[in-house]
């Protein structure tokens, strides 16, 4: 089942934060237990009455004013010290000058994975090796967007001219959702994360499968035209496909497209209807994306999509 | 027995302030021309008033959206502009103006004043909101309104990535605003240090008094850093300047440096008079005096000294390295040490009181808990590595609205009610003001309690929709049945107002049988204030007038 609950945690790097959260939450509820029973006994205990009696008038205790200045000074130290160990447990050091295994680029409104090691080139769903700390450069290609997959651990900003490094590790299988979490224009609601753990033999076999080039298609077929087309409507000027003309970095890699389970950065499944009416007019399924609206008559968006499915 | 004269035995003794012949002119003219601080404060809280519908309105459109995932009530475009206009309404055009609008009424009257310092300066500084708000409101129609959040951060808010004049609209309007509040700071201060009744020491001002004139400090020393950023991205958008284009060699998080220069302190400066007025209303419907006023005043100015000192715990996710995050975390842990003095000192002025429950202690009751609810939830971002998961979500967003609604706009309802009849000569409605407090009461926590619970499940704030993930739906939907509650609550209140002007009991010098200055006089007061000034020797000077058998400056109060 999706879900994106930061308080089920599948990381080590989580963890800490989860039991902060709880140590802090703790202290907070019966902080407000206190308030909350003092203000309700004194509103029914000292309710005015009718003997219209002037009360006491009392103009402080210094003792009482030390009480609760000191009380709360300690419970904050106490805070501070779990505070402290937390910071260390979810969001570990590391050498100046290590280098990331895994590069994360934000961009309006998507995100893009560069696998340092292998080469591979992913959009939006990244995959992770289970139990295994990936260290990660995470940047942006444009305006403040934020790296958040709440199962995972800390969310980080992506800040332009400000790299930001921080590490990834899932502790069992699974899909784990996130999203932007830095308001960064338009389409900031759809720009979801999808973060795959699998077991290491999986993710090798997947990384494998992102390097290869994809075969020739059967000729007389649909996806054939698309491909032409993909060349002539000038498609490779944003995208990129490996073995073909298309090297364009602005928008996503569709090498192997068919293979993803959302589109447009989780706004839907990756279906072929879905795809086709994404294909059709892009501004009406995400309003001011940056993929514009090319007026692709129906056989043209049917010969696209054909193509864009063989790369699995 | 002390020989200290009072009021209506010696007359003579009394000071006489001021001339006693008005020359304010009656009708529009007369409010458009007006340099009386009365009149000033109330076109303050009127303008707060329509501009609170405005945000509110903004805010229903914004739940009717999310009520339910994938829903195209409204379009990115639309609700990004609408969600960037209630923000910045509610800060620069409710919370602001209206505790301005409370002060510029309240102080010279608390203080024995005739008027403030600088009367022409004091309408120069509305009119000056005035036009700022609607010159922010222009760009609706001059293109589009600003979309880039309330606090702008760059580089979307720069040329490329806010391409229509939004954005130019926020920047010259919020500068506009800020130059009205930097005037009025000044007149404050300036009246608070000058202005005040014989006898009306430094020691014995009326705590609101003290708390508004720690707000206008902190104002005159975070709003030029306001302005001086907004300045610097109108060059930037204007004049093709590079202070936060990061493409050409600016810095992002500049900006982000400069604006919570400001926008820390501002979150004090929309806080503390709200205390202010809980200080006045709840010793006097507590029938006590309050308790501890040293460590309340005092809490209040360690307050503004550390407001200045935690700004980047806005900023715990951009990655400033551990040890900058550890030296903000300590700032901020320490503003509750202050913040509790004031909660259990107005605990204990209730403690053995004779607590009559009008509607306006029930929202400073309600302000109690609803503040110290966020308050807590302030703590949980101060321990940061939980920042780290919920800052940016709905967690935030209920966070900073039980301490701006459930803290400053319940102290604001808590005032109103406690002052209208001073203001008009007539009282509200207490059967229509408990159904008011009532309603919003349970609105605003059905409406924010459970924005804590989506901000951990894993909804970001500032988005226009969401996917359908397990719980979102059932929890937006509650939050929106919650909004149009507040909704109703509002209108309640606005026909409260409008009935209880025309046609309210009339509410004689002192209906609450308070003990500061301002009951003093007339209500409402004569365009000089007060023809005699009672004699004051203590914070109370109209309880030791009540109370000559046991007057507080007996106590050395």
């Amino acid at each position: 089942m999706q879900t994106d609950s930061s308080l089920l945690r599948n990381s080590a790097l989580a963890q800490p934060i989860f039991h902060l959260f709880l140590l802090v939450g703790i202290v907070m509820a019966a902080i407000l237990l206190l308030v909350t029973v003092l203000v309700l006994y004194a509103s029914f205990r000292y309710r005015h009455s009718a003997t219209g009696e002037i009360p006491q008038q009392e103009f402080g205790r210094t003792s009482l004013e030390i009480l609760w200045t000191a009380g709360p000074v300690v419970i904050l130290i106490f805070i501070f010290g779990a505070t402290i160990h937390a910071m260390r447990e979810s969001d570990p050091g590391f050498a100046a000058k290590q280098q990331p295994d895994l590069v994360i680029v934000a961009h309006q409104w998507w995100w893009e994975a560069r696998y340092l090691e292998s080469g591979v080139i992913a959009a939006n769903e990244i995959h992770l090796p289970v139990g295994k700390r990936l260290f990660v450069r995470l940047e942006s290609a444009d305006v403040i967007h934020d790296w958040w997959v709440p199962q995972l651990g800390r969310k980080m900003d992506a800040v332009p001219g400000h790299p930001n490094f921080l590490w990834l590790e899932a502790d069992s299988p699974g899909f784990y959702s996130g999203t932007c979490a830095e308001y960064c224009g338009a389409e900031h609601a759809w720009m979801r994360i999808g973060v795959i753990a699998d077991a290491e033999p999986t993710f090798e076999r997947w990384v494998q499968h992102q390097l290869e080039v994809p075969s020739p298609l059967p000729a007389g077929s649909d996806a054939v035209q698309g491909a032409e087309l993909f060349q002539q409507m000038t498609c490779g000027n944003c995208h990129a496909i490996a073995g073909s003309s298309a090297k364009g970095r602005i928008g996503p890699d569709l090498t192997h497209i068919g293979s993803r389970l959302t589109l447009a950065a989780g706004r839907f499944q990756n279906t072929t209807a879905n795809l086709a009416s994404w294909l059709a007019n892009p501004q009406a399924i995400k309003p001011d994306s940056h993929m514009p609206n090319f007026q692709l008559t129906d056989p043209q968006v049917r010969q696209l999509t054909a193509y864009l499915e063989t790369l699995q | 027995m002390s020989d200290v004269p009072y009021m209506p035995q010696i007359p003579a003794a009394g000071e006489r302030v001021g001339a006693t012949v008005d020359y304010e002119k009656n009708g529009l003219l007369g409010w458009i021309a007006t340099v009386d601080h009365k009149r000033i404060g109330i076109l303050y809280l009127l303008t707060s008033l329509v501009f609170f519908g405005v945000g509110g309105i903004e805010a229903l459109l914004m739940r009717i959206q999310l009520a339910r995932p994938d829903n195209d009530f409204l379009s990115p475009g639309s609700y990004n502009q609408i969600f960037t206009m209630h923000g910045t309404t509610m800060i620069f055009l409710v919370a602001m103006p209206g505790l301005t609008g409370m002060a510029n009424y309240l102080v010279p009257l608390m203080i024995g004043a005739r008027d403030v310092a600088f009367p022409r300066l004091n309408a120069f500084s509305f009119w000056l909101l005035a036009f700022g708000g609607l010159f922010l409101y222009f760009s609706f129609i001059a293109g589009g309104a600003p979309a880039a959040g309330w606090f702008s951060y760059a580089p979307l808010s720069e040329q490329p990535y806010s391409s229509t004049t939004g954005v130019d609209y926020y920047a010259i309007g919020l500068f506009v605003l800020g130059m009205g509040s930097i005037a009025a700071a000044i007149n404050l201060i300036v009246t608070i240090a000058g202005f005040r009744a014989v006898g009306l020491t430094i020691r014995r001002l009326p705590l609101f008094v003290w708390m508004v004139l720690v707000t206008q400090v902190l104002i005159l020393l975070a709003l030029p850093a306001l302005n001086a950023s907004l300045s610097m991205l109108l060059i930037d958008r204007l004049m093709n300047g590079h202070f936060f284009v990061t493409d050409s060699g600016g810095s992002a998080l500049l900006w982000q440096h400069f604006f919570w220069a400001f926008g820390h302190p501002e979150v004090y400066i929309v806080v503390l008079p709200a205390f202010g007025i809980i200080s006045e209303v709840i010793p006097v419907f507590s029938r006590k005096v309050i308790y501890g006023y040293e460590f309340v005043a005092a809490s209040t100015v360690a307050i503004a000294v550390l407001s200045f000192l935690v700004w980047a715990h806005h900023m715990f996710a951009v990655g400033l390295g551990h040890s900058i995050d550890v030296v903000f975390a300590i700032g901020s842990m320490l503003i509750a040490v202050p913040t509790g003095v004031k909660i259990f000192n107005w605990i204990a002025t209730m403690w053995g009181g004779s607590i009559r429950f009008t509607t306006s202690m029930l929202f400073a009751t309600g302000f109690l808990v609803m503040f110290t609810i966020g308050g807590l939830s302030g703590i949980s971002f101060a321990a940061f590595p939980i920042d780290w998961q919920v800052t940016d979500t709905y967690y935030l967003v209920a966070h900073i609205h039980y301490v701006l609604f459930g803290g400053t706009v319940f102290a604001i309802f808590a005032g109103v009610y406690y002052w209208f009849p001073k203001m008009s000569g007539r009282m509200l409605s207490e059967r229509v003001g408990k159904i008011h407090f009532w309603l919003m009461l349970v609105g605003f926590n059905m409406t924010f309690m459970v924005q804590h619970f989506m901000g951990l499940m894993g909804m970001p704030r500032r988005v226009f929709t969401y996917p359908d993930l397990p719980g979102w739906a059932a929890l937006n939907m509650t939050s929106t049945i919650g909004a149009v509650i507040m909704g109703i609550a509002v209108a309640i209140f606005l026909w409260n107002l409008i009935v209880s002007f025309v046609a309210g009991e009339p509410a004689g010098n002192n209906p609450w049988d308070a003990w500061t200055l301002e009951w003093a006089t007339t209500s409402p007061p004569p365009a000089h204030n007060f023809d005699l000034l009672p004699p004051v020797r203590s914070r109370r000077p109209l309880w030791d007038l009540a109370h000559p058998e046991n007057p507080d400056w007996e106590h050395g109060h």
